[in-house]
């Protein structure tokens, strides 16, 4: 690798250190509030103290000043100089998040937001200038100034006139057993300037009384030349308090007292060339937590591996089939042990991909406090199944989906202390976050004892907008799932909630284009709950395989309501030959694959096949196919790699007989149909 | 026959750079992230040099050195703290528990290796 390639790749690690660092110090904040004890200072302390190194020692200055005055701060907290208060706590709080962002900002190479960072700065001097409130001995500055242990004068550069140095060095007894070897500072001395060394050896005793470990000598030096002060500090400098020096002859001072150390300026590293970087295998001296990190790139290739496994082992399956049984049971036998393993096989490798949901509940504590602090409201959260496991990538993209819903039901589900006191409810409000697994799905819920919804007032706003006709009789739970549909976002839900273009609608689409569904349930004066279902995985899919003519596709099991057939008197054809169709008391379109994918079918009449319904986002619609086959489990082939992406179509799969079926992509089918204006629209807990 | 050093330090980022540049030097180098690790380990082992971050959880850099200095094979091993106090108090500590020298971060690979080979 190259000399900043290798950098870089230790950079990085820095990084996520600093991220990991962040999230320590921020989880520590939030419980400071109520137990400020000793060790959870420490520990907040350290991480800022470690993202301050690591960013000046990797060249990254800004992040490394910034740090600086935070660690000030902790560093008072943890003397017990200063004590702990909100206020501090919050300013803290908003400091992790300016640094979350500089150490983004940083990796990203984008510009730093000045202002912010200026602003914080001063919030915290401001603290720092204060008072403390603690009475103790004089605080300890952690400002760099060099405190004179040892009684040299503060002469520094010597003045013009000044011809050398006198230094007397006068070391303690445990000087060359910690190895600060005197003839190491001498040879040192010696380039600077010309030296003459004395030694007085008037303190060694007689050999009996003598302890070779110890040092009894003690010298007298003269270097000559025009040295700045701060070389000869430098020498001497893990000697502090055992010498002293004088300039000769003497010297007016110039009083600059000798920083030893720069302030923490960043002096960027840069490194020689060396082989890669590991861990020497004769020693494993590193206590691993018994984890390994792996680039999902790596996972995901090998759960492609596995993929491929299962379609070549369900082939020698089926191929045995058709031949002499008598013969083939031992090949039988072996194909079944092939399929268990397969099978194990992929189970373990998909875990790999798992990670617990508290990857994602860890955020809520946060939002919550702040969230609660700025509007009032008293709020407790609680959070169970934390560690229930999902696909990495389900719980990325859940993670914001989530945000939006728990600060939903803090802005508009939670009352305020006054109301709920009024109202007989206990002043503190409660969120509860849950996950749960559920037939082959994770299940996350939502709940709040809050108001609830108000059927009443979103009902009527949902038939002026002209979303639900005026005679439409609705079920309690369809009127509360209303407010998934796009164009409810109402004006007094922009706080700075929805004010960035999210609503309950992107909530609900976001977790479709997931496989997944969502639907709420209220009562009012209660509360609200939301629940979200989502699939293990996203590399494998529960399908039903159906066929349209000689071609074989699959839906997910997930998106299937029902498959139904319908009778030539429940078919109606509108204006422009598209065909709607009743199911029980609604109209719902009928899709016909052979027109959308240029297929020619068993047959293109509606009551000579199967409608497979099939909703997302609210909507449902019928899909013509001519037979239901088998429902299988199968492995999403991405035809990204290889094709523009296809209206419709989600992926593709290779069967058991090695015919390729394609993946009906339903949150599109259903977007697409409704852009052609197709069917009532009916309010549906998707 | 390389050196070997002994580096203790909680920061992975730390760690690899510091190892990075040591090896680079030819010196064999023996890594732990933790100051309790490292004195199990320094019991049954012996080193040219150790070299220890002062702020890690369970034990300090500081209390490491005192423990080290306790064994015997360590009474003489030169000992470096890296430290980003500049303030003298840390480093006295750091003297009085037996400490060699420090080396206040930041620090680059030059620096790094100047102060070990004055000590190694």
């Amino acid at each position: 690798m190259t000399l900043d390639l290798e950098m870089a790749e230790i950079a990085k690690v820095f990084f996520q250190e600093s991220r990991e660092g962040l999230d320590v110090m921020e989880s520590g904040l939030l419980t400071l509030g109520t137990t400020a004890d000793a060790e959870s200072i420490n520990t907040i302390f350290r991480a800022a103290h470690s993202i301050k190194g690591g960013s000046a020692t990797f060249g990254y200055a800004e992040v490394a000043g910034f740090t600086h005055g935070v660690e000030t701060l902790l560093d008072e907290m943890r003397n017990g100089v200063r004590a702990v208060t909100a206020e501090a706590i919050q300013t803290l709080l908003q400091s992790c998040d300016c640094l979350r962002d500089m150490i983004a900002a940083t990796e990203a190479e984008l510009p730093l937001d000045q202002g912010r960072i200026a602003s914080l700065n001063s919030d915290i001097a401001h603290i720092l200038g204060e008072r403390p409130q603690v009475a103790t001995a004089p605080a300890a500055s952690a400002e760099p100034t060099a405190s004179a242990a040892s009684a040299e004068p503060t002469a520094a550069a010597p003045a013009a006139g000044a011809s050398g140095w006198r230094i007397v060095f006068e070391p303690a007894a445990d000087l060359l057993r910690l190895r600060n070897e005197p003839t190491r500072m001498f040879t040192e001395l010696a380039r600077l300037g010309a030296v003459v060394v004395s030694a007085d050896a008037s303190r060694v005793p007689l050999l009996d009384a003598l302890d070779p470990e110890a040092c009894y000598l003690s010298w007298d030096i003269e270097i000559s030349g025009q040295i700045p002060r701060a070389q000869i500090d430098e020498i001497f400098d893990w000697v502090d308090s055992q010498w002293r020096a004088e300039p000769i002859p003497a010297a007016n001072s110039a009083a600059v007292p000798a920083q030893l150390d720069p302030p923490p300026e960043a002096r960027p590293v840069f490194a020689e060339r060396s082989p890669a970087v590991g861990v020497p295998a004769a020693q494993k001296a590193s206590p691993d937590s018994g984890s390994i990190r792996v680039s999902t790139e790596k996972l995901d290739n090998i759960i492609n591996l596995v993929g491929e496994l299962l379609i070549t082992q369900s082939m020698l399956c089926g191929f045995a089939d058709g031949i002499d049984p008598n013969e083939l049971d031992r090949l039988r036998q072996g194909l079944s042990q092939l399929a268990r393993n397969t099978r194990e096989l992929q189970e373990s490798v998909m875990q790999i991909r798992m990670l617990p949901i508290s990857f994602a509940f860890n955020r809520f504590p946060r939002i919550v406090h702040d969230l609660s602090r700025k509007l009032n409201k008293r709020v407790e959260l609680k959070l169970t199944g934390e560690n229930t496991e999902l696909d990495k990538t389900v719980l990325e993209k859940i993670s914001d989906p989530l945000v939006h819903l728990v600060r939903n039901a803090l802005d508009h589900g939670l009352e305020t202390p006054e109301r709920r006191s009024a109202a007989g409810k206990h002043e503190t409000g409660t969120i509860e976050l849950g996950a749960f697994h559920e037939g082959g799905n994770i299940i996350i819920e939502v709940r709040d004892d809050g108001a609830g919804l108000n059927k009443a007032k979103i009902l009527q706003k949902a038939r002026e907008r002209g979303l639900v006709a005026p005679d439409q009789e609705l079920t309690d739970e369809q009127i509360d799932n209303l407010i998934f549909m796009p164009g409810f976002s109402t004006a007094d839900q922009v706080s700075d909630v929805s004010g960035r273009g999210v609503g309950m609608d992107v909530v609900r689409r976001n977790i479709n284009d997931l496989g997944g569904h969502v639907q709420i349930s209220s009562k009012e004066g209660q509360g609200s709950t939301i629940r979200i279902r989502l699939p293990l995985t996203l590399a494998i899919l529960d399908g039903q395989l159906v066929r349209v003519g000689k071609e074989i596709y699959i839906f997910s099991l997930l998106a299937i309501v029902e498959t139904i057939q319908v009778s030539k008197d429940r078919v109606n054809t509108l204006v422009g030959s598209s065909e709607v169709f009743r199911l029980r008391d609604e109209y719902l379109p009928i899709v016909k694959l052979c027109d959308q994918f240029g297929i020619e079918p068993d047959s293109r009449r509606a009551e000579d096949g199967l409608l497979v319904v099939i909703e997302s986002d609210g909507k449902r619609a019928g899909v013509l196919v001519d037979d239901l086959l088998a429902q299988q489990q199968v492995v999403i082939k991405s035809l990204e790699s290889n094709f523009k992406p296809v209206a419709g179509v989600a992926g593709a799969t290779i069967l058991g007989d090695g015919t390729v079926a394609l993946i009906i992509d339903v949150p599109d089918l259903i977007r697409s149909m409704s852009k052609l204006g197709g069917g009532a629209v009916t309010a549906h807990a998707a | 026959m390389g050196k070997k050093i002994l580096t203790v330090d909680d920061s992975a980022s730390m760690r690899q750079m510091v190892l990075f540049t040591l090896r680079g030097a030819g010196y064999d180098v023996v890594q732990t992230c933790d100051g309790v690790e490292a004195l199990e380990w320094a019991r049954q082992s012996a080193v040219d040099l150790v070299l220890t971050d002062v702020h890690m959880p369970r034990m300090d850099g500081i209390t490491l050195v005192r423990e080290l200095r306790a064994l015997s094979h360590y009474k003489f091993v030169p000992m470096l703290i890296l430290t980003t106090e500049s303030s003298t108090e840390k480093k006295m500590d750091g003297k009085r528990a037996g400490a060699t020298g420090w080396l206040v971060k930041p620090f680059n690979p030059p620096q790094l290796l100047a102060t070990v080979a004055r000590v190694i």
